[in-house]
């Protein structure tokens, strides 16, 4: 079966069946890493150009090294050393981009929708890095990655997803991805920082943390995305961390074998306590690890693998 | 359905042979290392090792190779082949490998298994063991340990069927259906 896509923009337009397809590739692509020499010649000849209008050092780092461990060409061009700074807009930017032909665009920014708008006017695939506070779907396909290899079944896993929902893109494309796999979803969080009618993505909502991962398979904390925000949500840093901050002192009410993701950077003390990450039920290296193996899994699908082998 | 070319005794018959001639050629299993081109290299090294085990008492370490990523057709095809995991989980350096596949046709897939295994290490040789040679060369390679010679002519499809995968053991040859021109395979 063809992989039905030209581009990446959201867990959204992924079905079940896609989902699971990325993740077995993504076993597969991960051995690479492991090998004495960490590179296949499949993109060879393909261009791959990583454009970010955000900071970044995980993700497109990540994008980077899944490229040049497929043999692609990758190039990086980030909004602050960009022309956009000159006064050239976005889209001739992309336009001027694509005249130099590359095959995938990687993309984040911090509007929502913006490589949703790319994809229509440009012709390579485009994929997204992160767009403002809409979608992160490699996130959320390397947080599965992870969980899948510390749990049998994705069906009903109860989840519980601690922080900043409304500003974050990983909690949005976590969600889709985690329902589209029937697992249960909890966000964890005080009333400002979760959008009304959060319910109408079918999780339930909580304002207590201790409630909500009693019975949690899967923790994930987000950070306080303060640049993000323009109007104070809660009364200080220190109230939120007593309130919504993962310990070891809380952890106790958690399952004995809970694991916690979060999609970094960590702020150490503020969401996470340095005892939890130092923990064996933190996996947040081991996410990172998945990231790689996810991207360079999706850079091999996007482009069109090869004919089966009918011999 | 036609007559099978090859028979689960045939192919029995030539599994042990073969085992035979590798240990001959090699002088013993010493060093020896075979793997399997995935999918049906696989069950076919593992034959091959249980056949060495019975003639020399020595059990010789298999390792698996999925090609995919080292084809020279990517992006030609629409489909996008079910990936499996490439396992190697030995030294190849200094090592004899011998490598093992069903089929050997237009040698394409031999090349990228050569390939791949070259970014494991240096091994001290590599040898090919296959089942059928059916012909049509595209590339300078030839089989070291042959199980039948089998003309064939292009638009002929040579189905290796083995019981770990397909239930039975048998060798048919086919008339290939082309589906409808647009999707027509590229050979390996």
């Amino acid at each position: 079966m063809p992989f039905p896509h030209k581009d990446l923009l959201g867990i959204g337009q992924l079905s079940k069946d896609d989902i699971l397809t990325i993740l077995d590739a993504t076993e597969s692509f991960k051995e690479i890493s492991t090998r004495p020499i960490k590179k296949v010649p499949t993109l060879r000849g393909r261009t791959i150009v990583n454009l970010f209008f955000e900071p970044s050092t995980r993700t497109r780092t990540s994008f980077e090294i899944a490229g040049k461990r497929l043999s692609a060409d990758v190039i990086n061009v980030t909004g602050s050393t960009s022309s956009v700074t000159k006064g050239e807009s976005l889209l001739d930017t992309a336009y001027n981009l694509e005249a130099m032909n590359p095959d995938i665009l990687v993309v984040r920014h911090s509007a929502s929708g913006v490589p949703h708008m790319l994809a229509q006017k440009i012709n390579c695939s485009v994929i997204n890095a992160g767009d403002g506070a809409h979608e992160h779907p490699t996130q959320a396909l390397l947080d599965l990655a992870t969980i899948r290899e510390h749990k049998e079944n994705f069906d009903g896993l109860k989840v519980a997803i601690v922080g900043d929902i409304t500003h974050s893109r990983v909690a949005r494309s976590n969600i889709l991805a985690m329902k589209t796999l029937g697992m249960t979803v909890t966000v964890v969080g005080p009333p400002t920082l979760i959008p009304v009618g959060m319910e109408s993505l079918g999780v339930r909502v909580s304002h207590n943390l201790e409630e909500a991962i009693a019975d949690a398979d899967v923790i994930m904390m987000l950070r306080i995305q303060e640049e993000r925000h323009n109007q104070t949500s809660f009364p200080s840093l220190r109230e939120y961390s007593i309130l919504f901050g993962l310990t070891a002192e809380k952890l106790k009410k958690a399952k004995e074998d809970v694991i916690i993701l979060h999609p970094g950077p960590v702020n150490r003390g503020v969401e996470i306590s340095p005892d939890v990450i130092e923990s064996g039920h933190c996996l947040i290296l081991n996410q990172v690890n998945n990231g790689v193996a996810v991207r360079m899994t999706l850079m091999y699908l996007l482009l069109g693998g090869a004919d089966e082998n009918p011999n | 359905m036609s007559q099978p070319a090859l028979t689960a005794q045939d192919i029995q018959r030539a599994l042990i042979r073969i085992a035979h001639e590798i240990l001959e050629r090699n002088k013993g299993a010493d060093n020896l290392a075979l793997v399997g081109i995935r999918t049906r290299g696989v069950p076919l090294a593992q034959r091959l090792i249980e056949q060495i085990k019975i003639i020399e008492g020595v059990e010789v370490p298999l390792g698996l190779l999925d090609i995919t990523l080292y084809r020279d057709d990517v992006a030609t095809g629409k489909q996008n082949p079910v990936l499996k995991k490439t396992d190697i989980p030995f030294a190849i350096t200094e090592k004899t490998i011998v490598l093992v596949d069903d089929v050997l046709f237009t040698g394409r897939t031999i090349r990228a298994a050569i390939d791949e295994l070259m970014d494991f290490g240096r091994p001290a040789g590599v040898q090919l063991a296959v089942l059928i040679d059916r012909g049509h060369r595209e590339l300078p390679i030839r089989a070291d340990f042959v199980g039948k010679n089998l003309p064939t002519s292009r638009d002929m499809r040579v189905q290796v069927q083995l019981a770990e995968n397909d239930d039975t053991d048998q060798v048919i040859l086919e008339k290939r259906v082309i589906d409808k021109g647009l999707n027509k395979r590229k050979e390996d």
